[in-house]
């Protein structure tokens, strides 16, 4: 599951490499935002902002992976009393918390095998999201447009693919689908970035006032 | 503000939010309203995400040959194929689409 996760997310990293030095960073600055900011949805938002506004919107460009990444601070409260970790094993465990080691994490069974998915998956990540970025941005030109090549549908396959094991419940079911609209509706009105945490909104409403939920599964909701 | 400052400010940010999360105490997900939270927003934000990558261009909805590609995923999700091979299976048909 990590090391498939991890080559998913390859394709996706080729795909970023890729539309990055079509939006006008150097191989070099691809490759470092890979490395340091180490979030796809953020990395995507900086670079499509870059890209629609130049140079001149790199504030806007920052904001809005700044606000695409809040995400990964409930991934990270969630892992925290899995991972137990401290000092440096922590600084590293808060960069690998993203959307894909959290996801594998959460749906393992027990405390072992969820900090065991955790590590696994962000290594992998990590290691084939920077070398096929690398490998995109270099290609880049070669390649043309990426879309060509289906990576953009690669990229909303996979996370697609990291949602689906969630669904199974009837309250997961309908957030799902609400958070999908919203995202979609708002996009053309709404900044980049914006639609995806106002999604999020959807699940703090339904989760706060447990609507849609099934008596049954009323005991299982906080795990 | 330089790309490169860009660059490093943007990954600060973004790291300030997981390390910020590892620094909440524990009890914060004992609550079971929390924690119902946590779930259902991995489950809202990883569904926003496939929204916005499946039906969006930019700023603008478009309808395009990732909506195929994305039925042929669900299928293959639907009759557990391993995770990759529903990836590329996507990639594949939108690319094999856009050719035709």
């Amino acid at each position: 599951m990590s090391i498939s996760v991890g080559l998913a997310t390859g394709l996706y990293g080729i795909s970023f490499g890729a539309l990055s030095t079509a939006a006008g960073l150097d191989v070099w600055q691809t490759q470092v935002l890979s490395l340091l900011m180490f979030s796809g949805g953020s990395q995507f938002a900086f670079i499509g902002i870059l890209a629609a506004g130049g140079p001149a919107a790199v504030g806007a460009a920052v904001v809005s992976a700044w606000l695409l990444g809040v995400r990964n601070g409930f991934y990270a409260v969630r892992m925290n009393p899995i991972l137990d970790a401290v000092g440096l094993k922590r600084f590293v465990g808060a960069q690998l918390t993203i959307d894909e080691s959290t996801a594998v994490a959460t749906s393992q069974e027990t405390k072992v095998l969820q900090a065991k998915g955790f590590w696994l998956t962000g290594a992998a990540v990590f290691i084939f999201w920077n070398s096929m970025t690398l490998l995109g941005a270099i290609l880049g030109n070669a390649l043309g447009d990426p879309k060509v090549w289906g990576l953009d549908a690669a990229a909303a396959a996979a996370f697609l693919g990291l949602l689906w094991p969630r669904l199974k419940e009837r309250q997961a079911l309908a957030v799902g689908a609400l958070a999908f609209l919203v995202a979609v509706i708002t996009t053309p009105s709404l900044p980049a970035g914006i639609p995806v945490i106002l999604a999020g909104v959807v699940a703090v409403i339904v989760g706060g006032l447990n609507l849609f939920a099934k008596r049954s599964s009323n005991k299982r909701a906080g795990e | 503000m330089s790309i490169w400052t860009g660059i490093l400010l943007g990954a600060l940010a973004v790291y300030s939010w997981k390390f910020l999360g590892f620094m909440v105490p524990h009890t914060v997900l004992d609550n079971p309203r929390v924690g119902r939270i946590a779930n259902l927003l991995t489950v809202a934000l990883l569904s926003a995400l496939t929204g916005v990558q499946m039906l969006t261009s930019g700023a603008t909805i478009s309808f395009d040959a990732r909506i195929p590609a994305l039925v042929v995923a669900a299928l293959l999700l639907v009759f557990r194929a391993p995770f990759i091979v529903m990836v590329a299976a996507a990639a594949a048909v939108a690319a094999i689409i856009r050719l035709l």
